[in-house]
């Protein structure tokens, strides 16, 4: 059960680095995640049952999001239109796109398949528990998922990416073309959505069209949880909250579901809970800032010298 | 170095809210020169500097730079060799990035890579060119450069300019949002670095002291044209008092913009 939790929030914890990238690094609300979440998840099942080799496999289902996130900021900037309506356009196309990509049909279930876990299970055999190597694994693999964005923003073009969502005109008087940026950063989002779409299939057994409803929600407060945890300037701390954000996120949710029973909550709750979730947070924060306002003037009264 | 021919810059054409913002402009800058733009509010300056690095483009005429055509050449090209200070201190950095990181996208134009060029070195560089502004920033460079004050920050962005060797620099009224003290700081720093790098520099100002105190060329905007450019002798003999006088000789009328007058 706990181990459930883990296993969650560290999957989910690669599409939350994604929405992080673009709601807080770039300041681009891309809502193109509840389309290539699941087409992540279609991919890599459609993958597997054709027997595909299972690294290529993740790479095509990274490409494949990086391709969705390239098509919203393609819209974005070629035709002038606000980042959330072109991440709706691609997102209601994804639909379509997803249910061809599963082969006309609206789910795939990946029973007595060979996928990553089977392997892993296997491999520990004797060693670890299922549940337990699983959970190994997916440390591991979300463990290097974050070192390898820690080490890209803190390279040259990383610091530009988190400029430019700060301040778009410095960005462009350093030479550089904040078109390109967009494309780059809301691609490798969506690349990062797709790869935890993809390990989510592999983990539930199933890939569906309807994987991805909710997901920016629960990405969103995801991430807003983490900021009540942490505060930071450094992209490695950044990272490592959004994580724990979601781990966090995910009990919540698995409270939700386990005491909700006791007062008639079903899961289909769950999403009216995440949002009120975020609107808790945006009250608390709000709160917050009003509070500092209201005691940094206070101060000055006190001084009494103006 | 930058030349604008015949241009001209009309603001919602064909609307009843149509403004011809620039008239048949001729202006040639040439390398080593410093000129003060100054001209009362809606005279043009901002437009004049919009053209001139990009931000759009003329309805009429042409800009050249290094005697080619960039009339159609975009914003973020043309940054690559004209540094430009707007008046709002904020524009020239990222607030919630740290010093460091804000100097390393400026270290060089253009677009960058995965290389990770800031280190060791790079630091000590950044904190000896922080020293020179003497305003105790070397020992800052992991803050968020938004907890500076707005005469650290324009002083940082000074300094970001210089690191990234423009040929051309823009500065837009940039010490007009400060404190007087700030600044003069600022205004220091800026003659400074313009010297020691020999920047070609265009500077609007809103002072008509600051405008007779620095440069070697003045130009004065009214109604989106010239009606004066002077330099070298010419310039140096000028008084507040000629320029009114001589702006009431051109224009038959006061200069009705206070701020012009008071400052």
């Amino acid at each position: 059960m706990i181990e459930g939790i883990f296993i969650e929030g560290l999957v989910y914890g690669i599409m939350v680095l994604g929405v992080f990238i673009t709601f807080r690094i770039l300041n681009f609300p891309d809502l193109t995640v509840d389309g290539s979440f699941p087409l992540g998840a279609a991919v890599m099942a459609t993958g597997i049952t054709m027997g595909w080799n299972i690294i290529f496999t993740v790479i095509l289902v990274f490409l494949t999001g990086w391709l969705a996130g390239t098509v919203t900021a393609l819209i974005h900037n070629k035709l002038k239109v606000p980042n959330l309506l072109a991440g709706i356009l691609t997102m209601t196309m994804l639909w379509s796109v997803n249910i061809r990509v599963l082969g006309n049909r609206a789910n795939l279930p990946l029973l007595r398949q060979e996928t990553m876990l089977t392997w892993v299970r296997g491999v520990t055999e004797g060693i670890l528990t299922p549940s337990a190597a699983v959970l190994v694994f997916f440390i591991i693999v979300v463990v290097v998922i974050k070192l390898l964005l820690d080490l890209f923003f803190s390279c040259d073009l990383g610091i530009a990416l988190g400029a430019m969502g700060n301040n778009e005109q410095m960005v462009i008087n350093q030479g550089v073309n904040v078109e390109t940026l967009k494309i780059i950063g809301v691609s490798l989002s969506n690349g990062l959505v797709a790869v935890s779409g993809g390990m989510m299939a592999q983990f539930q057994g199933f890939a569906d069209v309807n994987l991805g409803q909710g997901i920016i929600i629960a990405g969103l407060a995801s991430v807003m949880i983490g900021e009540f945890l942490l505060r930071s300037n450094r992209i490695w701390i950044l990272t490592t909250r959004v994580l724990l954000g979601s781990i966090l996120y995910r009990g919540l949710m698995y409270l939700g579901r386990y005491y909700g029973y006791y007062i008639n909550l079903t899961p289909s709750d769950l999403q009216l809970i995440t949002g009120l979730l975020i609107i808790g947070s945006l009250i608390v924060t709000q709160m917050r800032r009003e509070k500092s306002f209201y005691e940094r003037d206070a101060k000055v009264r006190e001084r009494g010298d103006v | 170095m930058i030349e604008l021919r015949n241009v001209t810059k009309v603001f919602n054409p064909g609307t009843p809210n149509e403004n011809v913002a620039l008239r048949h402009m001729n202006l040639q800058v040439n390398e080593g020169d410093f000129v003060t733009v100054i001209g009362s509010n809606g005279s043009g300056k901002t437009t004049l500097f919009n053209l001139i690095g990009g931000t759009f483009m003329p309805t009429m005429g042409q800009v050249f730079a290094h005697g080619e055509n960039v009339t159609r050449e975009p914003e973020y090209k043309r940054s690559r060799y004209i540094g430009r200070i707007f008046q709002d201190p904020l524009l020239g950095t990222a607030g919630t990035m740290s010093l460091e990181h804000n100097m390393m996208l400026s270290a060089y134009k253009g677009m960058k890579s995965l290389k990770k060029n800031l280190n060791a070195k790079r630091r000590s560089y950044f904190r000896e060119r922080l020293s020179e502004l003497e305003m105790g920033l070397e020992d800052r460079l992991k803050d968020n450069v938004g907890l500076l004050s707005g005469g650290q920050r324009q002083a940082l962005t000074l300094l970001m300019m210089v690191l990234s060797r423009p040929e051309l620099i823009l500065l837009d009224e940039h010490t007009a949002a400060l404190d007087p003290q700030n600044a003069d700081k600022v205004l220091h720093l800026t003659t400074k670095f313009v010297e020691e790098y020999k920047l070609t520099t265009v500077m609007i100002t809103h002072n008509m002291h600051q405008a007779l105190k620095y440069g070697n060329r003045l130009i004065m905007l009214d109604a989106g044209e010239i009606i004066l450019n002077v330099d070298g002798k010419e310039k140096q003999q000028l008084t507040v008092n000629k320029l009114v006088n001589r702006f009431k000789k051109i224009r038959h009328q006061e200069i009705d913009d206070d701020e012009l007058l008071l400052s």
